[in-house]
């Protein structure tokens, strides 16, 4: 195929930057792929569950305009609807792909794709690959790539990671600016458009359920730059991780969905082992409180009612646990149908959860505030696209389960055409971008060379656990305007800090030090966004609780937050929300879904 | 279900007061390495990371000298990217899932050694270019060819035994551990199981069988499936079980049917 001459730079190789690599390459145009690791190693992998589509093949009435109900009820009416429906209706046919492309998804025994149940709905409406079905899609991309790859529409940067946009004189994106890991050279990569696809930032929280490539900087630097960032205060604590010394592991919904049962001793203090403990004496506080939903309800209320149960002494051992017990189920089922998770938890904590319940506690999991984009996943900067966890667009106040990897498809297989669409539309080889490119190179090589002369003595690290520990304390499941005040006080302390750190690796070659004081930099200033954001927000929604203010408040509050960048502190607006396809209503698990 | 003791796990009852962890270092590529040891204090549900974390925060050695901090990878600490693959007390597995306590358990003693592979370009200490792998990949070209992106559908019926056989190979997620300890692979003689592994993976699928020649072809030239001395030391160490072995078997079987046939096909 002739090259149409156009050059698309993504950056970040998970579901959604592999998704829009492929839709611009089978167009015909050129992409620069950048990734911090190599892309079949992207966080996407983690995906356990499933992925959501409402293709209605057991029976049960199920369609896109009830996955579309689930999805912004779920999210407590704080996302646009109308993207949210286009993602809806696009759903069964990414699924099909995904079974084109040859993914091992469970099958039925007719042999067609199987279909479990997961949060916040009431229907089988999620296609699994095992349990690794993030892991699967993901590599079905990464195959397609590479076969772009040989074919030279598809240029990959592994290893690189991005520093900052490069801008012209009228704050049109021009291309970017990343930093080999290795030797630490800069290079300017120019391009027609720029599609951000970078993920979340769960390492602001110091120890989460994300991998250790999500740091949100590169979507920080483009926040600095001028891009918003819409509803960063909404975070989603996933409500059954395995706690870590290094993370918090995540234990899939689909362990709930399978049928796993949350319970703790009716008695605190009951010391027998989980299995000898009768059914009346176990509290299945999920099932009582939530008949219709059960364990199914979705994760902010679960996370919710767990860290309460904790809180208020009825953990297991008096500990911050609970069980999630799957010990009912036949163990060759179990192998077969949920095997990859069930393993984790075997290799980490010792213990067969096909015989012994598992002990688990929420942990912070995903972002629903990101970049922010209009309905063609096109940020404020022109030039500069949003796709995946880094956008903002789909989940509103909370996620539903197995919607991300769905979400993270649609903004890539959206971001592609749109970005091509802008890319054959604008105007080239204008005068103004000679010496753009080199002037934000050496503005970055600047900013590491500081870092590299530094020599304050302040430990990066060290800062970068008292980041995660003030802000897991006081802006995740419960949230007060004195703490986050506090919050943000500190925050602004570890920035000074941080102008005194030193980088104490004299080696410089494939160093971390000079890649982790960049992203720290960055995670300071995308922790201010949250912390104010929930500051801000003087309501309950979704995945933003504050006990002072229990209701939600769609008169000041079904907004969406937004973020700009200034020296001094972000600055808040408030932008309203498009609820014109399903009307706002109060949410209720407690019983089957009120129309 | 009456008992479930037989899962009970062997646990470490008389942990020491501290870890040594023997480390080799290389300061790049071509540079010679040498052993530098760190010790950190004991405690329960550590890792090979989460040590590696504490070192990395404060690099000084046994001896007392201050050094540089030790460089690896990691990603995803759940063993499912493969990124921070290591040899751990000589035997090549991901560092995350690589608990403390089951290593010295192992070892009697109260000393890790962490290397990097050997069979791969060692960028700095214990980071190892594992590129070639992914060029394997292309070389096999494993992937199914489609017609388009667009929307035609669901793709073929396929029983849920070959969906269950075929996901047992794309658990794969190229980490290298069985070239690491293959006896052929090595100085680019022969392509390794994995590649072989991820070409099968795709002459199975219905689709995938339509490219079947291209894919053996791949696996026919100098480097290819001959090489393979049958030490079965790749089914060993691959950390998600996949039947490598059985993959070729029944690639060589393929080639061998595709040779006595394939002028059928002209």
């Amino acid at each position: 195929m002739a090259s149409s001459g156009l050059k698309i730079a993504i950056v970040g190789g998970g579901l959604a930057g592999l998704a829009a690599a492929m839709k611009i390459a089978e167009a015909g145009h050129e992409v620069d792929l950048i990734s911090v690791v190599p892309v079949k190693r992207s966080h996407s992998v983690c995906a356990q569950g499933g992925i959501n589509g409402a293709v209605n093949t057991k029976g049960e009435g199920d369609s896109p305009a009830k996955h579309l109900d689930d999805t912004v009820y779920g999210g407590d009416f704080l996302a646009n609807q109308p993207p949210v429906k286009r993602m809806t209706d696009m759903a069964p046919e990414i699924i099909y792909l995904f079974d084109r492309m040859g993914v091992p998804f469970s099958r039925t025994k007719e042999g067609l794709m199987d279909f479990r149940r997961f949060g916040g709905t009431l229907h089988h409406r999620t296609a699994f690959s095992g349990a690794s079905t993030g892991q699967q899609l993901l590599y079905a991309l990464d195959e397609q790539v590479r076969r772009y790859e040989t074919t030279g529409k598809v240029t990959k940067y592994e290893g690189w990671e991005m520093l900052s946009l490069v801008l012209d004189d009228h704050q049109v994106c021009r291309g970017l600016v990343a930093m080999n890991l290795q030797t630490l050279e800069l290079k300017s990569f120019a391009a027609d458009a720029v599609i951000m696809a970078t993920g979340g930032p769960g390492l602001i929280f110091g120890k989460s359920t994300n991998s250790m490539t999500c740091t949100g900087s590169a979507t920080s630097a483009c926040y600095q730059q001028g891009a918003r960032y819409a509803n960063g205060e909404f975070i989603q604590v996933h409500p059954t991780s395995i706690p870590g010394e290094d993370k918090l592991r995540l234990m899939s919904e689909s362990a709930r969905g399978e049928g796993g049962r949350v319970w703790v001793p009716r008695n605190p203090t009951d010391a027998r082992k989980p299995k000898e403990i009768p059914d009346a004496e176990r509290w299945y506080f999920l099932e009582e409180k939530y008949p219709a939903y059960g364990n199914l309800v979705p994760r902010d209320i679960a996370t919710r009612e767990i860290f309460q149960v904790c809180l208020e002494g009825h953990g297991v051992g008096g500990e911050n646990q609970v069980y999630l017990d799957l010990t009912h189920i036949p163990a060759d089922v179990l192998t077969e149908r949920l095997g990859a998770i069930l393993e984790i938890y075997e290799m980490f904590v010792g213990d067969d959860p096909r015989y012994v319940p598992m002990r688990i506690f929420p942990g912070v999991h995903y972002s629903m505030g990101g970049l922010w984009v209009d309905f063609e996943q096109r940020t404020n900067i022109p030039g500069l696209f949003a796709a995946g966890e880094c956008d903002y667009s789909i989940h509103g106040a909370n996620r539903l389960g197995a919607n991300s990897l769905v979400s993270c498809v649609y903004g890539g297989f959206v971001a592609a055409p749109s970005a091509i669409d802008y890319a054959k539309n604008m105007e080239r080889g204008s005068t103004e971008t000679n010496g753009i490119h080199a002037a934000e190179l050496k503005k970055q090589q600047g900013i590491n060379d500081g870092i590299i002369a530094n020599e304050g003595g302040e430990n990066q690290y060290k800062l970068h656990e008292e980041m995660g520990k003030v802000m897991t304390d006081n802006v995740t499941v419960v949230r007060y305007n004195d703490r986050l005040k506090a919050t943000d006080e500190k925050l602004l302390e570890l920035q000074e800090r941080f102008k005194n750190i030193s980088i104490n690796d004299s080696n410089l070659w494939a160093t971390q030090a000079v890649p982790h004081a960049r992203q720290l930099a960055n995670m300071l200033n995308l922790a201010r966004v949250i912390t104010l954001g929930a500051l801000n927000r003087n309501e309950s929604r979704g995945a933003h609780y504050k006990p002072d203010f229990p209701e939600r408040d769609d008169e000041n509050f079904m907004k969406t937050t937004i973020a700009e960048y200034s020296e001094e502190a972000p600055i808040l607006s408030y932008e309203p929300v498009d609820v014109s396809l399903v009307e706002p209503r109060k949410r209720d698990y407690s019983s089957g879904k009120k129309k | 279900m009456t008992t479930n003791a037989h899962i009970e796990k062997k646990r470490l009852d008389n942990p020491p007061a501290s870890i040594k962890f023997k480390i080799q270092r290389r300061e790049k590529e071509g540079a010679a390495s040498h052993w530098e040891t760190f010790e950190i204090p004991y405690r329960r549900n550590l890792n090979v990371i989460s040590a590696l974390m504490d070192i990395r925060k404060n690099p000084v050695t046994i001896e007392g000298k201050q050094t540089t901090p030790p460089v690896w990878d990691m990603s995803c600490l759940e063993q499912v990217c493969g990124i921070c693959t290591m040899v751990i007390d000589g035997k090549v597995r991901q560092s995350c899932s690589a608990l403390i306590d089951d290593l010295l358990l192992a070892s009697g003693g109260d000393t890790v050694t962490l290397a990097p592979m050997s069979k791969f370009p060692n960028v700095r200490d214990l980071k190892v270019d594992r590129s070639k792998m992914f060029d394997h990949l292309k070389q096999v070209e494993a992937w199914i060819e489609l017609d388009g992106t667009y929307d035609l559908g669901p793709g073929p019926h396929v029983t849920n035994e070959l969906a269950q056989e075929r996901y047992s190979y794309s658990r794969c997620m190229t980490c290298g551990c069985c070239l690491e300890a293959c006896p052929q692979y090595g100085d680019d003689n022969y392509i390794g199981p994995q590649a072989i592994a991820q070409a099968h993976l795709f002459n199975m699928h219905p689709t995938g069988k339509a490219n079947i020649d291209d894919r053996l072809n791949g696996l026919m030239g100098d480097d290819g499936i001959t090489n393979c001395g049958n030490a079965q030391n790749c089914i060993k160490v691959c950390p998600m079980g996949i039947p490598l072995t059985k993959a070729i078997y029944e690639t060589n079987r393929d080639i061998t049917v595709n040779a006595l046939f394939g002028w059928l096909k002209k």
